[in-house]
């Protein structure tokens, strides 16, 4: 019987077969953090005399939580940051002028089969490219960090098939949406999802991020996509050179699967405060909505600005409304094929590579009493700023239409 | 390794945010975090768990963001140990890490009542509350280890 795709990752990493439900120490491919975990796993290392890193090479560092800092403390960190980047000189560190890392780790430098560790839960977003990638606590991403392995559980893998193509307005984000809705945020813990997509250039590497991205809300190890065409395309094009492909095999069994219709999908959001509690978007047109957020790792990516452009053109938003692309690379694209201009001369406050509001950071936090639609990936109770605001969690379609009516609008009914 | 208290009791999906905010995130001091641990949620959290209380929740505990500061903040806020009927994959390795101990207990948050007290014997996840008792999912080997050094820098130091 063949293998999963998480089984010949982690048994690459392993060096030798394994199987769901035992644990095993691996080899990791790439360790990340960012400024606000990354002084924490900065300050574990220090506070356990380990003052060296694996590879140069293979720690990916970027700020973009604290970026550019709000506060006096944010700049410290930052400050601490650089230090121990020159002390160490770590290869691959971004400053505060280039983008989210989960971002920059698809843009640059994840690869298929590679495992992927960092300080942040949302690292699952580099499982769109085919890499097993999972977020950590500071103390075990220090110990990576050091040595390059780690331990884990092999995760039980399950078969999402995504059949046929998606219709107008609907993307990654009514993808991870609909699996949250169906199963709920508890039924993926333990398990990695592979998604196998029928047509691969129907769900671009864009929609596949915000899938991977939101696999840490349904509490999946890892939410990797196999590997295809579309994998190829997208690193070639955006890294000039043909990665190397590793697929499960053919006769691999999974013990549990799923297919999902792309074409009977509807635009999707979450009712506050949970991540699983998912309604249609035309359910919900009675909610008046304060700001409206684009943005973040899940969804500020140049396909979110395309569609947002699309509906925002030539009107002016009802609602104040604030787009943050994902990274300075996405930040270019957009400007230009004139979409951050369409969104600034709509009325939007655009600024650049940041996580921003996401986590109640910076750049618009939410008020007592507010509502949000933002294009993240959380609503949690206090997640965006006060505890008494609630926040609703929807593709760039349903936000950019919002933001027209200053109600949550379905988008398909937009002229 | 026995820790015992009266219950404090949380419902399903419990989630780092709400168990503390990000805005609390620049600072890794116990003390200081413990004083915001689910502030969101339960204001009155650092003043009821500061006696030392056991945490029962529901499913997934600790979903959400990585942030190691979850942990810390219930550990210094007063909580000896959390049971749950499940836990989310990086909460549970931040709380071994950090010395909180966190059992599994399927039904837990059906057996359990506010106010009551539970006994948890660590190695074998037996929890006794009441005249009932419950077989959880125990800590053994190295997370044993990381637990009873009190968290994974003091075993580093013990064992370097």
């Amino acid at each position: 019987m063949g293998y999963t795709l998480t089984e010949k990752i982690l048994g690459r990493a392993a060096g030798r077969p394994v199987s769901p439900g035992e644990v095993t120490e691996l080899k990791v491919d790439l360790v990340a953090f960012h400024d606000l975990t990354g002084y924490h796993v900065i300050e574990v290392m220090e506070k356990a005399g380990m003052s060296k890193i694996f590879d140069q090479e293979r720690l990916v560092v970027a700020f973009d939580h604290l970026s550019p800092p709000p506060d006096p403390r944010s700049a410290e960190i930052q400050v601490s940051i650089r230090k121990f980047v020159r002390k160490m000189g770590v290869k691959n560190f971004h400053d505060n002028n280039v983008g989210i890392l989960h971002q920059l780790m698809v843009e640059k430098y994840a690869e298929p089969g590679q495992v992927i560790l960092a300080a942040d839960s949302h690292t699952t977003t580099s499982g769109a490219l085919g890499a097993f990638a999972q977020g950590m606590g500071a103390s075990d991403i220090a110990a990576a960090v050091v040595t390059g392995r780690t331990w884990m559980t092999v995760p039980e893998p399950f078969k999402v098939s995504l059949k046929g193509a998606p219709g107008k307005w609907i993307g990654g984000k009514d993808v991870a949406l609909k699996l949250l809705g169906e199963f709920k945020a508890d039924y993926f813990n333990g398990k990695s999802i592979e998604v196998h997509v029928e047509d691969p250039h129907s769900f671009p590497v864009d929609y596949r991020a915000t899938v991977s991205n939101m696999g840490i809300e349904m509490n999946a190890d890892a939410l990797m996509f196999v590997p295809d065409a579309e994998t190829v395309r997208f690193i070639k094009e955006n890294r000039g050179y043909e990665p190397k492909v590793i697929t499960p095999d053919r006769d691999a069994s999974y013990q549990e699967a799923y297919d999902l219709e792309l074409n009977k999908l509807e635009p999707l959001v979450a009712v506050p405060h949970s991540v699983d509690n998912v309604k249609g978007a035309s359910e919900l047109e009675d909610v008046e909505v304060d700001q409206v957020f684009i943005g973040s790792c899940t969804n500020g990516r140049l396909s979110d600005f395309e569609v947002a452009s699309k509906i925002l053109k030539g009107k002016k938003v009802r609602t104040r409304t604030i787009a943050i692309p994902a990274s300075y690379e996405q930040f270019k694209k957009a400007m230009d094929l004139g979409y951050i201009k369409d969104l600034v001369d709509s009325g939007c406050v655009v600024t650049y590579g940041t996580c921003g509001p996401c986590l109640g950071g910076h750049f618009g936090v939410a008020g007592p009493g507010e509502t949000v639609l933002s294009t993240s990936s959380r609503n949690f109770k206090g997640r965006m700023g006060s505890p008494d605001a609630k926040v609703y969690l929807s593709g760039p379609a349903v936000a950019a239409a919002t933001a027209l009516t200053g109600k949550i609008t379905d988008p398909r009914g937009v002229q | 390794m026995i820790v015992e208290g009266p219950v404090l009791k949380y419902g399903d999906k419990i989630d780092t945010d709400v168990i503390i905010p990000a805005k609390y995130l620049k600072s890794t001091d116990p003390a200081f975090l413990a004083q915001h641990a689910m502030e969101p949620i339960d204001p009155q959290f650092y003043q009821r768990a500061s006696k030392g209380v056991i945490l029962v929740a529901g499913k997934v505990f600790g979903m959400g963001s990585s942030r190691e500061q979850a942990a810390i903040a219930l550990k210094a806020a007063g909580v000896r140990a959390v049971l749950a009927e499940s836990f989310a994959r990086i909460f549970y390795r931040n709380a071994v890490n950090n010395g909180l101990p966190v059992i599994t207990v399927p039904g837990i948050s059906r057996e359990a009542s506010e106010g009551q007290i539970a006994r948890v014997i660590v190695e074998s996840g037996e929890v006794r509350i009441g005249e009932r008792t419950l077989k959880g999912k125990g800590i053994t080997g190295m997370a044993l280890k990381i637990l009873e050094s009190g968290g994974i820098m003091e075993y580093l130091a013990k064992v370097s």
